[in-house]
């Protein structure tokens, strides 16, 4: 009988294929051979066999018909076998199949094994695959053996114990006691895998961590024994002592020093020896600091040696390693908002990283750029992130442009800047631009009361050089629709106003309708935008054509739009100068999506419609605060007055306080109360805090405030949420504390509000 | 670490090391993705990049790519020096190791992977231990085979029709003995067997020849009561 070729045979053989199906061919026929000799249960080759199935299964091939004999292999004395058996199990196997659990017997007496290279097999087979019936079962005979003085079985004892608790995290107390004198090991073997075991067991478990917090000293002895400890050739990495051992120490008393004042002060002085002692010509060294960097962040550690934590990362910035940077961003990312100074220090490397090659450092240098914008340093920042946007790959368009806005809308120094930025992203990146831009430019153009004509005649200019950029399409034909007569008018003062006639914009806004750039929503955004300016221009039989064109439009939406717009034309004309008037300023809170819901003036909308009679306006428009949430405005709720009027709550040396009301949905016995700070004076309020106290039966909840900067002559306000809970529905009353600084002198004054207009509290 | 790839420049699979449990389908289809990823990256990028949610971290050694996938509390920059450990390791193991090397004996990498990692953690931070524990192993295999064969010899050997060839076992024992790192049961049921051997009636053995062995060998001292 012809013994079955060897696995480098085979090997060789199979690497002669000149084809995809060569190989199959010779795989297939190997295959068989395999097949057949396992049905023969032949014992002598078996090893070989399967040996060879692994190196198929590898160039990905099914291999599932050599799960048994792995077992097999296993259960054999020979160690050979039981090598290639634990190899194929943990190669063939998972815990998904219930035929795993036939190895379970096989280990359990390998794990008591004589020789221990097979209990090492046994153990490394369990840790590396073993399902948590397993783990169950052989928990035991692992924990007994993480208690062996044999430091080769005892350091895979420990990994095996780690995987057992991740599979079955109950057992973790019964490895309790045999951790008792893991740290007093010598061995580093067994010293790295007990910390990692430590590290694992006070992750899981609040009382571990308690329990294992009187560890510190010794932790820190072992490490400083092996930064002090002259060179020792076992354990020599480019100079430097068991890094990964270090490292893992590192790891685990920051887990330990994390919220607990003695132990951080305990692990201060070493912590500070790393950071100053390792050795950063070489991966190695960098690999420690950087770990205790992430230690000295976490843990409660003094504010010098953050500071020396944040240098070391200043530093790894201007290293020529890209992996180095790499990690330093992503630090740097982590500790911007507690150490947000500190890190302000090195913005312009960061700003530097922006320019880097490498896409994930790019993408950090990003993400930190936008964290340390700020009031001051806003024109310069915006400037290069500009430029970043322009230049950068279109994966991180979306996710720029939507940091460019929220930093404009939180910094603008000016209005017109605000503006400008806008306009230059939606040139630039028009098409990245989130969908939940357009409504929210919207409503920051619409409360820009001033820049009207000059964002209106902008944003026209740059519908003509360009129509392909939907959000920009969509948020210029609103203006133009909303702002219309001042484009044609010519009231631009921020800019030479430009000429353009009536006729001219409504070419535009229909070369909108029929382009095949536009989108649906585009088109019914151009489609209200024409049908707006019916109020605006005089060449209203223009407008009445377009839209009884699109009366019968393929698009039902676009259809819709136009029947109801005609039927405004027809049936009630006398409504559409009051529906289609200027929209008022809108207020930013939380939104509730699409929704159908109008309001304005006290009337609704044609959609919602009742074709018998239109309702009859009750209240006058300036008393009124409704908004449109239209959705043919392509808006989303903003805010739904329910007819309660704003009141002045607090008005002296040139402070006021205004309060706007709303009702929170679903709790009507919830008022959400806004408060606009504003100051009329020439010099800014800084330092500007608001404090409000109810009465006992009321609950209040203030939420943060928008700044705490009133800036002068009236340039801005300061918001704040207040919530009030007011279940028993008594009349609402409030004691206000305002603190601020004035022209560089601290100002205090308390006052009682008591005005509340009763339909705040019914 | 959550799993191990080793691939060439092709995008072909050397060797995969699996920490969690996974589907052979998924395991394929990460493999994949993964492979086309690494593969595309230029090479003046960093050895990291996030794919899903994990944190990737490859190095490129000659014609073959070493990548884990790591989790978001590991440090990436350990995990390189770790994976420079593994190839430090292959190297000495096969001397100046190259792709050949790991493809004609892929199970011999895993045997140092598995003595070196386990369960995804580092269990040896000793080069030396490390390739001790795989040379023991080696010799393990061999010898216990050997041994194997021996024994079975020395059965063979009882019956004079089936001695074929001379004294083939005794020659073979006295080699067994003196080996260094042979392990110490192994010598014994050596000298076992060579005693069994010594109280056959047509044995050929010097008793000097046997004396002067075991009295060279110290472990085999006392042995040598036995014996005589």
């Amino acid at each position: 009988l012809v013994p079955p070729p060897r696995l480098r045979e085979l090997i060789r053989t199979i690497r002669t294929a000149r084809t995809q199906a060569e190989e199959r061919e010779m795989i297939q026929k190997e295959c068989a051979a395999i097949r057949s000799s396992f049905r023969e249960e032949d014992n002598t080759y078996r090893c070989r066999n399967v040996a060879k199935l692994l190196y198929m299964h590898m160039l990905g091939y099914p291999a599932h018909f050599g799960q048994l004999e792995c077992l097999k292999l296993i259960a054999s004395q020979k160690f050979t076998d039981k090598r290639i058996g634990y190899l194929g199990a943990m190669l063939l196997l998972d815990e998904r199949q219930d035929v795993h659990l036939l190895m379970t017997n096989c280990i359990k007496n390998d794990l008591n094994h004589s020789t221990q290279y097979v209990q090492g097999l046994a153990l490394c087979t369990l840790g590396c695959m073993g399902s948590s019936e397993m783990c169950r079962d052989l928990a035991g005979e692992v924990e007994k053996l993480l208690k062996t003085s044999n430091s080769y079985l005892r350091k895979k004892a420990a990994l095996c114990a780690v995987h057992v608790i991740r599979k079955v995290p109950e057992l973790m107390e019964m490895f309790l006691p045999a951790t008792k004198n893991l740290l007093s090991e010598k061995n580093h073997g067994v010293l790295h895998t007990s910390v990692v075991l430590l590290t694992e067991m006070c992750e899981r478990s609040p009382d571990m961590l308690s329990h294992f917090r009187k560890l510190v000293p010794q932790l820190v002895r072992i490490l400083k024994n092996l930064i002090m400890s002259g060179y020792s050739p076992e354990h020599d990495v480019s100079g430097i002592s068991d890094p990964f051992l270090q490292v893992r120490i590192l790891r685990l008393l920051r887990i330990l020093g994390r919220s607990d004042d003695d132990s951080s002060e305990a692990m201060n002085d070493i912590l500070a020896q790393v950071a100053t002692n390792t050795e950063t010509s070489k991966n190695v060294g960098n690999a420690i600091l950087y770990e205790t960097v992430l230690t000295i962040m976490d843990i409660k550690s003094e504010s010098g040696l953050r500071v020396l934590a944040i240098n070391i990362l200043g530093r790894f910035l201007l290293n020529n390693d890209k992996n180095i940077r790499y990690v330093a961003l992503t630090s740097l990312l982590k500790t911007v908002q507690t150490d947000h100074n500190a890190v302000q220090r090195h913005r312009s490397t960061i700003v530097d990283c922006l320019k880097d090659l490498d896409v994930s450092i790019k993408r950090r240098a990003m993400e930190l750029s936008f964290a340390l914008v700020n009031g001051n340093n806003i024109r310069g920042m915006m400037k290069e992130l500009l430029y970043f946007l322009d230049s950068c790959d279109p994966e991180f368009k979306a996710d720029c442009a939507s940091g460019v806005f929220l930093a404009a809308e939180k910094y603008a120094p000016s209005k017109r800047w605000h503006i400008d930025t806008i306009m230059r992203v939606l040139t630039t990146a028009g098409s990245y631009v989130r969908d939940d831009s357009v409504p929210n430019l919207i409503q920051l153009i619409t409360n820009s009361v001033e820049m009207h004509a000059y964002t209106v005649q902008r944003l026209y200019k740059a519908l003509l050089d360009d129509i392909s950029q939907q959000p920009l399409v969509q948020v210029s034909s609103w203006c133009i629709g909303e702002y219309g007569d001042l484009l044609v008018s010519g009231q631009c003062e921020e800019e030479e106003p430009i000429q353009v006639t009536e006729d001219e914009v409504l070419d535009v806004l229909e070369g909108l309708l029929v382009s095949n750039l536009s989108t649906p929503v585009t088109r019914g955004y151009a489609l209200t935008a024409i049908m707006k300016l019916s109020t605006r221009f005089s060449s209203v039989n223009r407008i009445k054509k377009v839209v009884s064109i699109y009366g019968s439009s393929i698009d039902v939406e676009l259809q819709q739009r136009a029947v109801e717009y005609n039927a405004l034309f027809k049936k009630y004309d006398h409504m559409r100068p009051a529906l289609l008037e200027r929209m008022p300023i809108m207020e930013k809170t939380a939104t509730n999506g699409p929704t159908e819901i109008v309001q304005t003036n006290g009337e609704t909308e044609p959609s919602v419609l009742d074709t018998k009679h239109p309702p009859p306006v009750t209240q006058p428009a300036n008393q009124v605060r409704g908004v449109i949430i239209s959705k043919y405005a392509g808006l989303h709720l903003c805010n739904l007055y329910i007819g309660i009027p704003p009141m002045t709550a607090y008005n002296k040396n040139g402070l006021k306080i205004e309060f706007t009301f709303e009702r929170a949905n679903p709790n009507p016995n919830i008022a959400v109360i806004t408060i606009h700070a504003s100051n009329s004076t020439e010099a800014d309020m800084t330092d500007f805090v608001f404090q409000a106290a109810v009465p006992k039966t009321f609950q209040l909840q203030l939420l943060s405030p928008s700044s705490n900067v009133v800036p002068a002559l009236n340039q801005g306000t300061v918001t704040q949420v207040i919530r009030v809970l007011n279940p028993q529905k008594q009349q609402l009353r409030m004691r206000i504390k305002l603190t601020y600084t004035h022209k560089g002198s601290p100002v205090q004054d308390l006052a009682e509000v008591n005005n509340f207009p009763p339909q705040s509290w019914q | 670490m959550q799993f191990m790839l080793l691939f060439s420049r092709q995008g072909k699979l050397r060797l995969q090391k699996w920490y969690v449990p996974l589907s052979d389908k998924e395991k394929k289809k990460i493999t994949r993705e993964l492979v086309q990823t690494v593969l595309a990256r230029k090479p003046k990028m960093c050895s990291f990049l996030e794919w899903r949610d994990l944190k990737i971290v490859y190095k490129r050694y000659a014609s073959l790519y070493f990548c884990c996938a790591i989790e978001d509390q590991d440090n990436e920059l350990i995990t390189l020096e770790i994976i420079h450990r593994y190839v430090e390791l292959l190297d000495k193991y096969f001397g100046s190791v190259c792709e050949l090397d790991i493809i004609f004996n892929f199970e011999k990498a895993y045997f140092i992977l598995d003595e070196f990692l386990l369960g995804g953690e580092a269990q040896e931070t000793s080069k030396k231990n490390v390739l001790k524990a795989i040379e023991q192993a080696d010799l393990l295999q061999e010898n216990i085979d050997f041994q194997m064969r021996l024994f079975a010899g020395c059965q063979r050997s009882r019956d004079p029709t089936q001695r074929a060839g001379g004294n083939w076992p005794d020659i073979n024992m006295v080699f067994i003995i003196s080996l260094p790192h042979t392990p110490s049961s192994a010598s014994y049921s050596a000298v076992c067997s060579l005693y069994r051997l010594q109280t056959q009636p047509s044995s050929a053995h010097n008793p000097t020849q046997m004396m002067f062995l075991c009295i060279c060998v110290p472990q085999l001292c006392l042995s040598f009561l036995l014996l005589f």
